[in-house]
């Protein structure tokens, strides 16, 4: 119980700062950012950290829906809830076309798989027309919703960003604790049992897939709504590492781990660019090479390693 | 063919035959590494990059000539794996192979932006020795002596390559030791020095291609990055670990790319991973891979 109540804890105390944060002088636009690449954590995490598929290409789906939302609030005047829609729509097909291929192989082979076919992808959008090329799409409204509230403010958005991603946490969970998600887990821990149990699990792994890249693709739309511009690197391969380092570093496998993961990777990209330049690129293949070597369950998931164990000898 | 004089046909299929070599020659070290340590080796474009600088820094700095240097920067950046190898990735192997790739990400990262920071993103052109300057007159096209030799060196690699491990003494070992390392041990031979060795030779064939690339593309940061890529996909085609696999799609995939240049240019960026899918669809395990 206690642990329980310990993280109840976290949960309200990181909501009541979620809460006050933009009153309290924090800018607005860098939490948006922050609550977009976390919500896209979550989402691979439901993969790398449930199942075990380590997607070597969600930006893919991330960068697709940045561009249908932008390419139809921009060019086609579509409202910001549809052409949010759209995108995820976009981001859940692509997901089931590239896991449909994927899933046929495990382990390093999913992950190449995934890296090459997002490749394709990041060609496409390359070429494409309505992509802007190598400028991308810039200057996209936010819009409104419904007509009815105005999205143009920071804190407007913020509020209705942090709302989005509330919903979206809290479904991961759910589905997470579901039946379905038990059988995710006994895909992870032990794949040719779950097979011989009856479970037909390429199903399950491709529901899993779709189900994140869809999620993906919705912090997608809000990334381009947020920032107003879409660009060839949030589909390139660049995006799809810095996911799985938010995931990795934070902690695969725990719900917070990624939330905590994208902070870490947001912040230290916001304020070290301006300053150290290409050693950002070093810094963060510095911290794989950590988080591979020493930090394996990440920063959340040694916590409760800690925590768990000595609780364990409390007990003894 | 499709209205499309032969000539030019010709001419993108030989251009073709060039970059075949260079997947070749990077597809074969990435098999030769995931065959024996069992690791996806993400840090072979950063490799490849490296072996091409190695030769531009050498030249400038030390004046050291293209021949020289076809040897000694696949030595050093060897060196440098061989270092990766006993530092890093050795206290990987118990671990899940995802690990490795993670690992060897991070360090293709690391390598990127640190040469990044030293020479900028814009490329380094690096002469063509003058001994192969020139061109053949092929009737159907003009062929730079440069890009035959780049053929026909990295072809006669990967054959030797080939040779060594699949028809001599070592190479018997090599294999013995991919299919179970403690009984090979059991014989009295140093598996964890001849895993160390793989990995440096592997990482020496990449920093090769990259000396050999030198003087056809420019030499940048980033040349290896979107590069390994395509080389993954070729190696997933020929099937993974497959050695004599990894050498003929290599090749094979870099024709079929020349051809769509002529027949469709736009597709031409992604042939390679259209066809990784319709094999994985038609043949799992690869064109030439066991399960």
């Amino acid at each position: 119980m206690r642990l329980r109540t310990g993280t109840g804890m976290v949960y309200v105390s990181l909501g009541i700062l979620a809460l006050i944060a933009p009153l309290a002088g924090v800018y607005p636009v860098f939490l948006m950012k922050l609550l977009c690449f976390a919500m896209f954590a979550c989402a691979f995490n439901l993969l790398l950290g449930y199942t075990k598929m380590l997607s070597f290409g969600h930006a893919a789906y991330f960068g697709s829906s940045a561009y249908v939302t932008g390419w139809l609030v921009t060019a086609q005047g579509w409202g910001t809830i549809f052409a949010t829609l759209a995108g995820v729509t976009v981001a859940m097909l692509l997901g089931l076309v590239i896991g449909a291929i994927a899933v046929r192989r495990q382990g390093i082979y999913f992950a190449m798989i995934t890296l090459a076919l997002s490749q394709v992808v990041f060609f496409v959008c390359l070429q494409a027309e309505f992509t802007g090329g190598e400028n991308g799409l810039q200057g996209i409204p936010r819009g409104s919703l419904f007509g009815l509230v105005d999205l143009g403010g920071d804190v407007t958005m913020y509020y209705f960003v942090l709302a989005v991603f509330v919903l979206v946490y809290a479904f991961i969970r759910r589905i997470v604790r579901s039946p379905f998600g038990h059988v995710l887990r006994a895909i992870r821990e032990n794949e040719p049992r779950a097979v011989s149990l009856g479970y037909r699990v390429a199903r399950y792994k491709l529901l899993a897939f779709v189900l994140s890249a869809s999620l993906a693709g919705l912090a997608g739309s809000l990334k381009a709504l947020i920032l107003g511009f879409a660009t060839l690197s949030d589909v390139s391969q660049g995006t799809s590492g810095e996911v799985i380092l938010m995931t990795l570093l934070g902690g695969s496998g725990t719900f917070l781990g990624p939330v905590l993961g994208a902070g870490i990777v947001v912040t230290l990209q916001e304020y070290l660019s301006d300053h150290v330049g290409a050693w950002v690129s070093v810094i963060i293949g510095t911290i794989f090479v950590v988080c591979v070597m020493i930090l394996r369950r990440g920063i959340v998931g040694e916590f409760a390693a800690r925590f768990a164990r000595r609780r364990g000898a409390a007990l003894d | 063919m499709l209205g499309i004089p032969l000539p030019v046909i010709l001419g993108q299929l030989t251009l073709g035959l060039v970059n075949g070599s260079f997947y070749a020659l990077l597809s074969l070290g990435l098999a030769v590494i995931f065959g024996l340590l069992g690791i996806v080796n993400f840090a072979h474009g950063a490799f490849y990059m490296l072996g091409a600088f190695a030769a531009y820094i050498a030249l400038q700095a030390f004046g050291v000539n293209y021949w020289f240097a076809l040897i000694l920067a696949p030595c050093a950046v060897g060196l440098l794996g061989v270092l990766i190898e006993r530092l890093l990735l050795r206290r990987l192997y118990s671990q899940d192979p995802l690990y490795g790739l993670l690992l060897t990400f991070g360090v293709a990262l690391i390598a990127e932006g640190f040469m990044r920071d030293r020479f900028g993103s814009s490329g380094k052109s690096y002469p063509v020795p003058e001994q192969l300057h020139g061109v053949f007159h092929l009737g159907f096209m003009v062929l730079p002596i440069y890009r035959a030799w780049v053929v026909l060196a990295s072809l006669s690699v990967c054959g030797v390559t080939w040779f060594l491990i699949e028809r001599t003494r070592l190479g018997a070992t090599l294999r013995a030791a991919t299919e179970n390392a403690r009984l090979v041990q059991a014989f009295g031979i140093n598996v964890p020095l001849m895993v160390t060795l793989t990995y440096g030779a592997g990482v020496a064939l990449a920093a090769l291609a990259g000396v050999l690339a030198a003087p056809v593309v420019q030499v940048s940061p980033l040349m290896g990055s979107s590069l390994v890529i395509v080389v993954f996909a070729v190696v997933v085609i020929g099937g993974m670990g497959s050695i004599g696999g990894a050498i003929l799609s290599g090749v094979g995939l870099g024709l079929i790319e020349g051809l769509t240049k002529v027949i469709y240019p736009e597709a031409s960026n992604i042939v390679v991973f259209v066809i990784m899918a319709l094999v994985l669809i038609w043949r799992p395990a690869g064109l030439f891979g066991r399960e």
